[in-house]
């Protein structure tokens, strides 16, 4: 599960994507999770990163994490599988 | 070190120089309190979904409505219709400002005799009046507003069986450059109907013609339409006066004003489109002063206003029941309220506003009712911050013909609190209950047992 490393970031919660030109943008917790998997971080780290920080339980971010690199997918924010690469070139 | 109050991740693709039709600014704000009373505290006292009426607005609307014709308009009279809104308690808010009653069936008529309005302040209108409806409404000398021809001729029946002059109206249907038009109520202008109706009325000598009557239409939002109206029934009204030297006492334009709602598919706020009470009585009254009456035969002017006045006065305050992503990866917001009781969601995108505090950040999100069906969707696109069970929301202007038209299905209806002009919360009906329900029913004996 790996984001795409050239993804630009503002700390405004900018998101934007250079090589098909898509901007986005995202909540504070949204921008601290997407530079955490830019770090590489797997799921297990960046729920530890959160917890430590955040007012919240396992189970809810579990939940809320999955529905959001399912939303990063979809906006074909993550490196995808080698036949996947291809088809999108 | 102190956690952050944690919101759930979002994000949202960005559509440079699209404008975003899914919701406004404004929406996001949180509305916490209604007249003084805090939204948890409303739920935690009165439960989720409750409907929630705010008496200030309802007379600010009335007296702001009432101004802006009197400044016009020398005789001007409101009659509450009654099935915008026939709670008790909301009617005679209306009446203690001084409304009368427009009532369109027997039932209605009933509620309004015994709301304590005069019988001579009601206005019985509808095509389906029945025979000991239509007695009571002559005996208790009722505006009849008549609707078809059936309805002319039982009434002259009754007169001449009860020995009694019926003050009757007829309604009128006309083109008003309007699309679609109203043409199955009353009798047409254009073809010649309602003048014919009319002299059936006068000749006959067995009724009195006290006034005539138009309801053009519903969530107009063109002044204009009115000015039309007012015209053509200003020509029938001369036209009697000509022809039978006989003043028609009052001119009844009906009601149709378009409240703060938001059609659906229209790009503009129903808050910034929908014209001014002063811009409708601006282009009625006009078109009525400038008709040809001299000035003693001016007819009363009859405003049968129903959503204007109390739509914004209402609110449906509700609870997140969950959220779903859906199969094409939009958010589904599932909510305790659906479509049984919000009929209105399926005219209106209703403005929805969450009741606490978020970021700025939001979600296009499809807002769900609880129902197992799949027609029960109450905002196919809203921009909301990111909610979470248990959060809670006020949607607005829910007050005209959501408590009239709600539907009693699958769950019971929740209850509506009045909050009075001391910002003190009343429950002017109580949330339904198996029994509410099962009262009326009745199980035959052989099914009584049953053994599984
Ligand atoms: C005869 C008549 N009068 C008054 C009304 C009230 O209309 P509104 O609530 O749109 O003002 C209606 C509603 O359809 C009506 O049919």
């Amino acid at each position: 599960m790996n984001i795409k490393r050239n993804i630009a970031l503002s700390d405004s919660g900018f998101v934007f994507n250079p090589s098909t030109g898509d901007s986005f943008s995202t909540n504070p917790i949204g921008l601290e999770i997407i530079r955490l998997l830019q770090e590489m971080k797997t799921a297990e780290q960046v729920k530890k990163a959160i917890l430590a920080q955040y007012l919240t339980d396992d189970a809810t971010f579990e939940k809320d994490f999955y529905d959001f690199v399912n939303m990063l997918n979809r906006f074909n924010l993550m490196e995808t599988e080698e036949k996947d690469e291809k088809a999108t070139n | 070190m102190k956690k952050i109050q944690y919101e759930r991740p979002v994000i949202q693709r960005l559509n440079a120089g699209v404008m975003n039709k899914f919701g406004t600014k404004t929406e996001y704000a949180p509305v916490t309190e209604i007249d003084g009373n805090r939204v948890k505290d409303l739920i935690t006292k009165f439960g989720s979904p409750l409907f929630v009426l705010s008496e200030k607005t309802m007379r600010q609307n009335y007296k702001d409505a009432n101004r802006a014709f009197k400044n016009r308009y020398p005789k001007v009279q409101f009659a509450w219709s009654y099935k915008t809104n026939y709670m008790n308690a909301v009617c005679n808010v209306y009446h203690q400002e001084g409304s009368w009653a427009e009532a369109v069936s027997g039932f209605e008529y009933q509620k309004a005799l015994k709301n304590g309005v005069p019988g001579n302040k009601i206005i019985f209108n509808g095509p389906d009046k029945t025979e000991s409806e239509l007695r009571a409404a002559i005996y208790n000398n009722s505006m009849i507003h008549i609707d078809h021809l059936d309805e002319l001729y039982l009434i002259k029946e009754l007169a001449t069986e009860m020995n009694k002059r019926p003050r009757v109206a007829i309604r009128v249907n006309m083109d008003t450059g309007i699309y679609p038009m109203w043409d199955r109520f009353g009798f047409n202008y254009e073809n010649g109907q309602a003048w014919d109706a009319i002299n059936k009325i006068m000749l006959n000598d067995k009724m009195d013609l006290v006034g005539l009557h138009a309801h053009i239409g519903t969530f107009m939002l063109a002044p204009s339409a009115y000015a039309v109206a007012a015209t053509k029934l200003s020509d029938l009204a001369l036209g009697v006066k000509l022809k039978y030297k006989k003043n028609i006492q009052y001119i009844d334009l009906g009601g149709g004003f378009a409240s703060k709602n938001t059609l659906k598919g229209s790009y503009l706020q129903g808050a910034d489109s929908s014209p001014s009470f002063d811009q409708f009585a601006e282009a009625i009254t006009t078109a009525i002063l400038n008709a040809g009456f001299g000035e003693s035969d001016l007819p009363l002017l009859i405003l049968e206003t129903g959503r204007a006045l109390v739509d914004d006065a209402g609110y449906l305050l509700g609870s997140v029941i969950s959220n779903k992503r859906l199969a094409d990866g939009r958010r589904a917001t599932i909510m305790d309220f659906g479509v049984n009781i919000m009929f209105t969601s399926f005219w209106y995108d209703h403005k929805i506003s969450p009741a606490q505090e978020f970021s700025q950040y939001t979600e296009d999100a499809v807002l769900y009712g609880p129902l197992c069906m799949n027609i029960d969707v109450i905002r196919e696109n809203v921009t909301l911050p990111p909610l979470k069970r248990n959060d809670q929301v006020v949607v607005h202007c829910v007050g005209a013909y959501n408590m009239t038209q709600w539907m009693q299905f699958i769950s019971l209806r929740p209850a509506i609190v009045l909050i009075d002009l001391e910002e003190k919360a009343h429950v002017i009906r109580k949330r339904e209950t198996l029994q509410t329900i099962e009262s009326e029913e009745v199980l035959p004996a052989y099914l009584k047992e049953i053994k599984l």
